[in-house]
Order: C-alpha cells, then structure tokens, then sequence
C-alpha cells in the first residue's frame, strides 16, 4: 500500500451502478520526504478522507476488495487515514 | 518477493476492517546498489519486525490473504520474514 495525499474530489453523476453512495478522491502520490511523486490516481474513499490529509491506499486489483461488492472495477482505493508516521530520526505527522 | 528495511511505524486510527488490529510498519525496498528507492509502502506485518530490521516483503494480494488466513481483501503488502543474511549480497 502507498503513501499519498488527498489533493481533491472526484464527483460523478454517472458512474457504474455499483460504486452507487461511494466517494471517489484524487490522491497524490509521495515519496518519503513527502514530496509528490508520479501522476494522481482516482481511487475509492472508503474512510472518510479529506482534502490534505495523509493516506494508504492500495492499488490493483485488491483495490476493488475495499467495497462489499468486490466485482466492481477500482483499481485504487484509500484504506488508511495516517495520524502520525514514527521513524528512528523523526516524527512525522498527518 | 522484495528486500525492504523497516522505516518506520505508521499509527493510524481510522483504516479499513480488514487493517485493524495488525501492525503496521512503513518499508522501502532496498536499491541493489545500496540504501533504499525513497518510495515507502505500508506493510502488515506478520513476523514481529522492527524498525530498521531487513524483511522480507510480499506485494500481491493472493499471497497476503494466504498468509493472513482470510479471505481477500483490499491488503497486497505484508512483511513475511526477517531477514539473517543474502549469500550473496546483490550489492553492485
């Protein structure tokens, strides 16, 4: 799962009948200084994410696995809001 | 399989069912010619490691379920084992 930043919303009328109540985010990848890394990605938010907040999603095909109908077609989908990342040198917060 | 070190402790209070209740450890993968890609992911782990451990890191979702002994879910990243040594070292 990787790191990245909920850097703003994604709303669709239309979409397939079963992403129907979800909530799509555009989250920016990061690099370990937290710096952006790579293109944004559109993924399903399934904790309540917000914009600027630090989060773990999960790319692929266990992206989909996130909902309760896991035959639908996410390929990336937010899994962990971050409070704070613990490392030897510093602490890092959300 | 990948080669990772342990880089940090990731506490998270809100995360998918399927999260609660592991530790979750922030790994990068090592560079064949030393120190690590800058490209952190989050692993469950599953072998009791630690920060600045080497491990041993599965990215696929099959063989995380396999190994968490449940069914899928939207988890792809576990570390599997803690690594003694590599004979040899793949160092460039």
């Amino acid at each position: 799962m990787q790191l990245g930043e909920v850097v703003g919303s994604v709303v669709c009328t239309r979409k397939v009948p079963v992403w129907e109540g979800q909530r799509l985010r555009l989250v920016q990848p990061l690099d370990q200084e937290g710096r952006a890394s790579g293109r944004p990605v559109v993924a399903l938010d399934v904790v309540s994410s917000a914009e600027g907040q630090r989060v773990f999603f999960v790319k692929g095909r266990e992206a989909a696995q996130a909902i309760a109908d896991a035959n639908n077609p996410a390929d990336a989908a937010i899994v962990v809001l971050v409070d704070r990342i613990e490392r030897a040198d510093s602490v890092t917060g959300a | 399989m990948r080669i990772a070190r342990v880089v940090g402790n990731v506490i998270a209070t809100i995360k998918h069912p399927a999260l609660v209740g592991s530790k979750l450890l922030l790994v990068d993968e090592e560079n064949p010619a030393g120190g690590t890609r800058g490209r952190p992911l989050l692993a469950l782990d599953t072998v009791d490691a630690g920060e600045g451990d080497r491990v041993l890191v599965v990215d696929e979702g099959n063989s995380a379920a396999q190994v968490l002994q449940r069914p899928r879910g939207p988890v792809r990243t576990l570390i599997v084992g803690v690594i003694d040594e590599v004979d040899p070292e793949p160092r460039a």
